[in-house]
């Protein structure tokens, strides 16, 4: 059921990942080298934002120490070298992916990505409206009685901007709901999805359950229909290998701070032959060929979406993380951690009075897990772990629908990544067990 | 600081006992004007409505309805149950006295004599994430306040 595309032969040849890897994993990575309220810091926190490796830090100090300057602007030493190693960034990003090169545009984050989507279709409705543009546009443009389809567990950022259009434009807005196991009702999603859909949205893997979507059913079904589909890669492209060709969405949105890399730079995959005639989000410098005082023509993508001065160091810094993961082998961390996200479930599972979110202990999750504790609020969860140094989020993770849907306000979920070891689990899991003691609940 | 000088004894209590609390099934008491205030913080979801009966200058009544971490039930609860008695003027006192102490940072220390069992909350003020749950209730005091007298 899971879509993970097998991994490169070479990878296959390296050791499963163990204790003794991260480790020296650990080494690379600083700030998990500290004592927090007089514990050494345990940091399951990957699934909000994820540390940096030095090689990360060193890439982005190295560009600013030889290399910084504006790109694909002046003739300049600095700035052709600035230029070459952001668009080298830009071929490594897109490799990491398995996409071409045009179709992998710089954002801030994903939730840029997804509204950089939403505001462009509905921008296609205008420019078809006015017969501007690609004659392909009228495809794109939606109408009342058009539908956009996306899930019950989907974060807020790939909620919201389709809300949003749905509103521009007149479509209706509709969504497959979840299912008590946490995975999506796809017998639903047969009905849902059907000839009046243009666009489905949904995550690979939730932030909050953990569960990992049938992507290539859910496109099957999106293919049927003649609807475009929209991939949140957000909790994926991380975690494990991917392929945006492979699964054939028509676009993919990740943010780079979840994978090993600054704040500040994201992707947005998509398919050349829509990038190319999508009108852009943001207008201004370095998108335009020609400008009169009347109007401007655009470049093709990726240039078309990437408007005014970018975000340089972050690109390149972007390229160091995804090389770090590659080096590491995607597949071999998406395995460890699974394995963590297990011991994680079975280990909450034995607490009295804590309940799990999504799939139970055995059933496939990535490397973290939601749960309620009985009687206690997730608030103050989080507090007596921070007192033993261990860092994990509290609240509705930017899903109030889905927690809304499981009867619940507020969760605590812990989220591993590669330098995770079981001891953090096992330490994560020793504090919970204290929790309910503590509160006297 | 440790996580017990945070969660003070009474702040755990308070939380169980949430003095007050059930404000849906609670009628004012007669010939008492209320006000009525219902305060939400996005960030963690807790809420509280809270309802202040005042007759003759004097507080006869708080009654709230609401969820929340430990630390945001339970200043409810002492709120309720110290308010009760105090005149109008008296009260605004404490919730100022109160808000000045939660937002110092740890600054200013809690005057017992004035906040009674409410000085317990002062180790929030060095937990910027929590000073409002802390407040949530009294912030919604001062409003329903404003309103019935
Ligand atoms: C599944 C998912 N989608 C979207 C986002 C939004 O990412 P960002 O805030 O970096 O734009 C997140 C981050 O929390 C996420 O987990």
């Amino acid at each position: 059921m899971a879509v993970v595309s097998t991994p490169p032969t070479l990878e296959r040849a390296l050791p499963v990942m163990d204790n003794a890897e991260v480790l020296r994993i650990r080494n690379d990575f600083p700030v998990l080298d500290q004592v927090v309220n007089g514990h050494p810091l345990v940091y399951l926190d990957s699934g909000a934002t994820s540390q940096n490796p030095l090689s990360v830090i060193e890439a982005e100090q190295e560009f600013y120490e030889q290399r910084n300057a504006a790109v694909h602007r002046g003739a300049h030493h600095l700035a052709v070298e600035a230029t070459e190693v952001f668009e080298d960034a830009r071929q490594t990003v897109a490799d990491f992916i398995g996409a071409e090169y045009a179709e992998t545009v710089w954002t801030s984050n994903a939730t840029e990505g997804l509204n950089l989507l939403s505001y462009a279709f509905s921008t296609a409705g205008l420019w078809a409206a006015q017969g501007r543009g690609d004659a392909g546009l009228k495809e794109l443009a939606l109408k009342p009685g058009d539908e956009i389809v996306v899930t019950e567990m989907e974060h807020h950022a790939n909620l919201i901007p389709w809300q949003e259009l749905a509103f521009r434009t007149g479509a209706t807005l509709r969504y497959i709901p979840v299912d008590d196991a946490g995975s999506l009702r796809m017998d639903v999603a047969a009905e849902v999805i059907g000839n009046r859909t243009r666009v489905l949205a949904f995550t690979h893997a939730s932030n909050v359950l953990g569960t990992i979507n049938p992507v290539t059913d859910l496109v099957g079904l999106a293919r049927r229909a003649g609807a475009l589909v929209v991939l949140d890669a957000c909790q994926s492209a991380p975690h494990l290998p991917l392929d945006v060709k492979a699964l054939d969405v028509d676009f993919a949105v990740f943010s780079g701070h979840k994978m090993l890399a600054p704040t500040g730079i994201g992707v947005l995959y998509g398919k050349q032959e829509l990038l190319d005639i999508l009108p852009p989000f943001l207008t201004g410098g370095s998108m335009i060929t020609t400008v009169t005082m009347e109007r401007a023509e655009y470049l093709p993508a990726p240039q078309r979406f990437e408007a005014g001065t970018q975000r340089i160091s972050q690109a390149v810094a972007l390229a160091a993380a995804a090389n770090y993961l590659t080096e590491t082998g995607l597949a071999r961390i998406h395995e460890w951690e699974a394995g963590l996200g297990q011991r994680m479930v079975a280990g909450l599972e034995s607490i009295p009075g804590i309940r799990v979110l999504g799939p139970a202990a055995g059933q496939e999750r990535i490397g973290l897990a939601a749960f309620d504790v009985d009687g206690v609020h997730a608030h103050d969860v989080g507090q007596f772990l921070d007192s033993r140094g261990i860092a994990v989020r509290v609240g509705h993770h930017c899903a109030q629908p889905l927690h809304r849907k499981l009867g619940l306000t507020a969760t605590t979920r812990a989220s591993a990544y590669l330098y995770n070891t079981t001891d953090d689990v096992d330490q994560f899991l020793d504090a919970v067990a204290g929790v309910r003691a503590y509160f006297r609940a | 600081m440790s996580l017990d000088q945070l969660y003070q004894q009474i702040i755990l209590d308070h939380s169980k006992v949430r003095h007050g609390s059930g404000l849906a099934g609670t009628d004012a008491p007669e010939g008492a004007t209320t006000g009525q205030s219902h305060q939400l913080n996005p960030v963690c979801g807790d809420e509280v409505t809270l309802r202040v009966a005042v007759a003759d200058g004097k507080v006869t009544q708080v009654s709230w309805d609401g969820a929340g971490c430990s630390i945001s039930m339970a200043s409810a609860s002492v709120l309720s149950e110290m308010a009760e008695g105090m005149t109008v003027p008296e009260l605004h006192q404490v919730i100022d006295s109160f808000r000045d102490v939660l937002r110092s940072r740890g600054k200013i220390a809690a005057d017992p004599e004035l906040l009674g069992d409410a000085a317990a909350f002062e180790g929030v003020a060095r937990y910027a994430a929590r000073v409002k749950c802390a407040m949530i209730s009294w912030v919604a005091a001062e409003d329903a306040l404003n309103q019935a007298a």
